[in-house]
């Protein structure tokens, strides 16, 4: 999991009081028929409390079951309102950034004029300048510009946007840092990125998902059958002269459906978009989250995701003749003051291997130029280093009247065999050696497509590169296939076939021309920094930027549904401990011989029908905490993962309230004589 | 221990190759005996209007389905009505209440065989052999021809099934799948595998000394005559052909009122034994057919293994507690007990009619110890160990389904059964059946109880609640068997019955068709090691689970009133 959102402007926890309040608020009926479990409860609540002023039962029994069953709703309230306080802390964050914002909007005729960002429209432009607030999304047609995106990013280095390349998008409330920008306005007032974002974190019109729609029709089929169970048993208990009373069967009732899971689903629902925004990737809808649970099949882009994106030197080749320190050395020499990601990768390199030379003093640094292909240090003493492209080198070498040996070209082809590049050293007259650079593997990249491989989702890994140096590449990443000398249509082609044999496809992309693509696959994640066209054809934006992001979004997606499937276990688990603790309850007054089926041993009617309810209550907020953060999720496959939550939620469910309300039965009895 | 292993066995040898014959018949593939049925078939198919080898939508199956069923209830409910002026009446048996004719046919029709008549004495040879013995071979034939058509439709349909399944395109949304033809499935089904095993047993049983005759029967004086009682007339007819498909067909509808218990139905040891094997034999040969029929041999593994795991659970169960519960070692308690044939028979017989829906019995369930009682209860609300013919591996296919989605989604991905995704639209479907089994059972139990004109038990008390209780739950699960004890030949009894009996058939045949047919027409996702593999011991064992959690939370409450209150009075009692 990407562990990069240090950064990210969700405020955690803290926020208890207002979601104690608004608990109390869900208690509408407006709100609280949104959820046949907790309405249900709801309904007990209210049956109970008339039951009590009736006089139907002991009031001090009474009124302590509806407490219980109140307390409960609350519960379940509360835990909805954590989780949308917590995205509402970060939605405040990002009002704040759309506040009051300014635009200096161009007419045709290129005259300026000051509106409110609210006035504008797509395809206006508008300047911005440094130290302005962008007023709104849109795709810089002219200019270049440092930008700070820590008003919606969290992240507070700057960032390169420039007008005709893939970074082209920037987004309203975002600060310019340096020069000035024509920006042509996307978005309509009040769907922008910005409002968009606060929407779906407050999760004012969060819409369900498939998955969460198919659940939901469970519990409360569940929940009628035990509404029938219930309705029918004193019917049925009648004709033996068993009387039950309607607070007994509506605690019953309560203890049978399944509340744990009924209280925590919306909780869960908003908790996983949360979870999504914690990684900074913003999802268009939860459904697009759970999909990225489904997915069978990722494609990636090499640069980036699987490798650094810069060549980086990985081992020198000294020639027949030539002492390893030698080479090494004029390496090092002749990039000493090379400023590219190569150069210092090579300084890297042979300091490594123990060389320990510094700037010499007078030394005259020759830059890289497309003439010559070649770059070095002139030192004194007529001592001349390059190192560059091989036909550079020989050219340079036979110029002075040197010597290239048979073997050099031989030793070249080796290193591109591999995959990798050649870059040949010469000393004055000699040529020295070969230092190889290759696109470094990202480390911890394959046993992340190995976890993945377990999960059951293959990777195919995209780059230009051509065939040979992709299939080194991928080998050495652990892809399970890759497209080699890719066209952006060779994307879109690859995502209609594997579609079209069935399987789920996740994609990354930030150019205009992977639009297509990101529409295509069923999970599009664009790089907050591509261009609008990007962002607006894929379903999810990553706000880092970071290709990698891919694989968090895939163990978010299942993780949110395990979550869901593990507390349906649990809570259905538990209404068995809860029949042992109320049945014998409810029957023995008038069939003494039940209390054989008391195996806990209960202390009295009265206090099993209290710790059962009691229990009930308490497993909500206990399992709030699981709810927001998702229940653990190593990658591993189905079996595996069916096999352990099966023992941890399906079992456990069973055998946890066992004890758990003997517990609080021991504790009543004392502290209350019940 | 040695019959119900021997039983075990036997049933296993046998079943596996007549289960891969049952596949080539159900797929239609061409065999040796072709030349000698296909002269039978071909007028058949003719009089039917029907091309055999065209498929049919789902739709069209379950409405083929429905009209079949539609027609013969008419005829059937005419000839129950009227019988006393039809010919093949030697007894002159009387015409029948239109109550108590409503029930019995709806009872036949439903492949369940309730009685609420006493066979010998209400019937007339003709109403048992076209009523009783023709709704005997043909329903079914109906509910194995309904599993296999949603087998077609859970692997895609007849197109995707006929090819290799590696080759298989996307399926086009619009093609419509098909599932098979209806009249075809069930003539081939029946002249190729029922009759024939029939013929087989009915010869047995005869050999065995079970009455086949068309004379009408002797009249018998007793060994102590009384005035009002000066002779017995002693009913016979074709019984061992009636009792073969009574036993094969998971009918259970007796020639006799008392049904095996009586010595003309099973007269010695070793009928017993085969009438207990018959039971079983077609259903076990169901789940063996699974595997050659489907072409997933892991799969039929999976539904041997669940079905077998269950059934020696709640059979060992029933054998414990018949044989050494605290409430079978009195004499007090032996009343009623079957003692020709011994505890042990007893028990076995009684779990393996209500395991396999058949419901005939050689012992009187009211009689038995009440956790015996409550193991049979509890093997008709599930429903699905081997079951009815077609009807269990049905009931299976729904929890499979259940499991599939809960089970789902603890492994990450949205639920998917053989690739297709189970969603919204099957979940409401599959709803409907959950809720359907607590709120008629329940429903009708607890009205019948709360009105005591109606209810017509001979028990007060906890038996009274197993009685009622058990009634409506054989009468659901389309089994048959009842507890007995019980004044059932009221119209409220009849007419309750009858619609318990309509609730607990044609739904559960009907919708996992056409949620079988919403996947066929889904895509279809490739397996891999991230999809649920439902071939697994962890996914059985997850069933299971499900199954049994299920059906506890849903009837705990009315058992423990039934026969748990039962089993722990007695206890008391023999305590004192």
């Amino acid at each position: 999991m990407s562990t990069t959102h240090a950064n990210a402007p969700v405020t955690e926890g803290h926020s208890f009081k207002p979601a104690l309040i608004d608990s109390f608020k869900k208690l509408a009926p407006q709100h609280a028929v949104k959820n046949p479990v907790m309405a249900v409860v709801w309904l007990g609540t209210v049956l109970t409390a008339i039951a009590t002023l009736a006089g139907w039962t002991t009031a001090g029994f009474g009124w302590s079951v509806t407490l219980i069953l109140l307390v409960t709703v609350l519960f379940a309230n509360f835990a909805e309102a954590v989780a949308e306080a917590r995205g509402r802390g970060q939605a405040a964050s990002l009002r704040r950034a759309r506040k009051d914002l300014v635009a200096r909007r161009l007419d045709k005729a290129g005259k300026e004029t000051t509106v409110p960002a609210t006035e504008l429209r797509p395809d206006d432009l508008v300047v911005v300048e440094e130290g302005q607030l962008v007023p709104a999304d849109g795709e810089i047609v002219e200019g270049v510009a440092t930008i700070n995106e820590a008003a919606v990013t969290g992240e507070s280095a700057p960032v390169l946007r420039e007008a005709g390349t893939d970074r082209s998008g920037v987004i309203g409330g975002t600060k310019v840092l340096s020069d000035r920008i024509v920006v042509r306005v996307t978005a309509e007032p009040g769907h922008s990125f910005l409002d968009r974002m606060i929407s779906l974190v407050e999760g004012s019109n969060r819409q369900k998902t498939p998955n969460e729609i198919a659940l939901g029709i469970v519990l409360a089929v569940l929940t009628l059958t035990f509404l029938i169970v219930v309705v029918t048993l004193p019917f049925i208990g009648g004709f033996v002269g068993v009387e039950i009373n309607v607070v007994l069967l509506v605690a019953l009732l309560v203890c049978l459906i399944p509340t744990t899971i009924g209280g925590l689903l919306p909780a869960i629902g908003i908790a996983g978009m949360n979870r999504a925004l914690k990684a900074n990737v913003l999802a268009k809808s939860g459904k697009a989250v759970e999909v990225a649970g489904d997915v069978d099949v990722l494609l990636l882009d090499k640069t980036g995701t699987i490798t650094y994106g810069d060549r980086q030197a990985t081992a020198f080749h000294a020639l027949a003749g030539v002492d390893g320190t030698q080479l090494r050395q004029a390496a090092l020499l002749a990039s000493l003051a090379d400023p590219t990601p190569e150069g210092k990768s090579i300084v890297k390199l042979a300091r490594e291997k123990g060389e320990k030379l510094v700037d010499p003093e007078q030394a005259h640094f020759v830059a890289f130029t497309a003439q010559t292909r070649m770059s070095g240090v002139d030192l004194p003493g007529e001592r001349v280093i390059r190192k560059g492209a091989i036909d550079a080198i020989i050219k340079h070498v036979k110029s002075l009247d040197g010597h290239v040996p048979a073997e050099l070209e031989a030793r070249v082809n080796d290193v591109a065999r591999k995959g990798a590049t050649p870059l040949v050293v010469s000393d004055g007259r000699h040529v020295l050696g070969v230092i190889e650079l290759s696109d470094v593997i990202k480390r911890g990249i394959k046993e992340r497509f190995a976890r993945l491989r377990e999960m059951g989702v293959k990777t195919v890994m995209i780059t230009g590169d051509n065939k040979l140096t992709a299939a080194n590449i991928a080998a050495d990443a652990g892809v399970d296939d890759y497209i080699a000398e890719a066209k952006p249509e060779d994307k879109l082609a690859r995502i209609r076939a594997e579609q079209a044999g069935g399987r789920l496809v996740a994609m990354v992309g930030d150019g205009t021309n992977d639009a297509p693509a990101l529409a295509q696959a069923d999970v599009g994640l664009a790089m907050n920094s591509g261009t609008q066209a990007a962002k607006e054809a894929g379903n999810m934006v990553d706000l880092d930027s970071d290709p990698a992001k891919l694989l968090a979004v895939v163990e978010i997606g299942k993780q949110q549904l395990i979550t869901r499937g593990a507390l349906t276990t649990f809570s259905l688990a538990n209404d068995v401990s809860k029949y042992f603790a109320i049945l014998p309850a409810l029957f023995a007054a008038a069939i003494p011989s039940m209390a054989a089926l008391n195996v806990m041993n209960l202390t009295s009617p009265t206090s099993a029908v209290l710790s059962a309810l009691i229990f009930n209550a308490l497993i909500i907020p206990a399992l709030i905490p699981l709810a927001l953060r998702g229940v653990r999720f190593k990658p591993a496959s189905a079996t595996h993962l069916l096999r352990n939550n099966m023992l941890i939620y399906g079992v456990g469910g069973v055998v946890l309230p066992f004890i758990a309300i003997k517990l609080i039965d021991v504790i009543l009895s004392a502290l209350f004589n019940v | 221990m040695v019959e119900p292993l021997l039983l075990l066995s036997l049933l296993l040898v046998v079943g596996w190759p007549l289960g891969r014959y049952l596949a080539a018949v159900m797929r239609g593939a061409p065999m040796r005996s072709d030349a000698l049925f296909s002269w039978i078939e071909r007028p058949i198919y003719a009089a039917l209007g029907t091309r055999p080898h065209v498929g049919m939508s789902w739709r069209g199956y379950a409405g083929a389905f429905l009209l079949s069923n539609l027609l013969l209830a008419i005829v059937v409910w005419v000839i129950f009505m009227t019988q006393a002026w039809l010919p093949l009446n030697p007894d002159g048996v009387p015409n029948m209440s239109w109550d108590l004719a409503l029930h019995t046919m709806v009872s036949f029709l439903t492949n369940t065989n309730q009685q609420h008549y006493s066979g010998q004495a209400q019937l007339s040879y003709l109403s048992q052999m076209t009523g009783i013995v023709g709704l005997q071979v043909v329903t079914p034939v109906m509910g194995l021809a309904m599993v296999a058509a949603t087998l077609r439709g859970l692997f895609g349909g007849r197109q995707a099934m006929s090819q290799d399944s590696a080759q298989v395109k996307a399926t086009d949304a619009k093609v419509v799948v098909d599932v098979g033809n209806y009249w075809a499935d069930v003539t081939r089904a029946t002249l190729r595998f029922v009759l024939p095993l029939c013929l087989v047993l009915s010869a047995l049983l005869t050999w065995q000394g079970v009455p086949a005759t068309l004379a009408a029967g002797p009249v018998a004086s007793p060994v102590e005559a009384t005035a009002e009682f000066k002779e017995q007339k002693i009913p016979l007819g074709p019984v061992s052909p009636m009792v073969a498909i009574k036993q094969l067909g998971s009918n259970g509808g007796g020639w006799y009122g008392p049904n095996s218990t009586v010595p003309l139905e099973n007269p010695t040891p070793l009928s017993n034994f085969l009438e207990v094997f018959a039971i079983a034999l077609i259903p076990v040969s169901i789940i063996f057919m699974v595997a050659p029929f489907t072409g997933r041999r892991k799969f039929g593994a999976m539904v041997l293994g669940t079905m077998l795991t269950m059934s020696v659970l709640t059979a060992g169960i029933s054998l414990w507690s018949e044989n050494n519960s605290a409430t079978t070692l009195d004499v007090a308690l032996m009343e009623g007990k079957e003692v020709r044939l011994g505890a042990e028979a007893s028990a076995l017989w009684a779990s393996t009619t209500t395991q396999i829906n058949n419901g005939s019995v050689n012992l009187m369930l009211d009689s038995s110890a009440p956790l015996t009682g409550m193991m049979s209860m509890i093997n008709m609300l599930i429903n699905a160990i081997w079951g009815g013919v077609g009807c269990g591996l049905m009931q299976f296919l729904v929890y499979l389904m259940l499991a599939v989605f809960l089970a789902g989604l603890m492994t990450g991905r949205t639920p998917e059964l053989f690739g297709r995704k189970i969603e919204g639209p099957e979940v409401k479907l599959l709803a409907i059946l959950v809720l359907l089994q607590p709120l008629v059972i329940l429903g009708f139990t607890a009205i019948t109880l709360a009105i005591p004109s109606i209810t017509g038990n001979s028990n007060p008390g906890f038996h009274g609640i197993s009685q009622v209780f058990y009634e409506y739950v054989s009468a659901f699960a389309n089994n048959g068997s009842g507890f007995e004890g019980l004044g059932d030949a009221t119209v409220w009894w009849n007419v309750s019955c009858a619609i318990v009996l309509a609730l607990g058939r044609f739904p559960s045949l009907v919708i996992p068709l056409a949620i079988s047919a919403m996947l066929a027409s889904k895509r279809r996702a490739p397996e891999g090691s991230g999809t649920l593999h439902v071939e697994t011991p962890t996914f059985a064992l997850t069933l299971i689970g499900i199954v049994i959690i299920l059906t506890l939370l849903q009837f705990m409450p009315v058992l423990v009133l039934g026969p748990v209150a039962d089993h722990l009075l007695l206890t008391e009692l023999l305590a004192r």
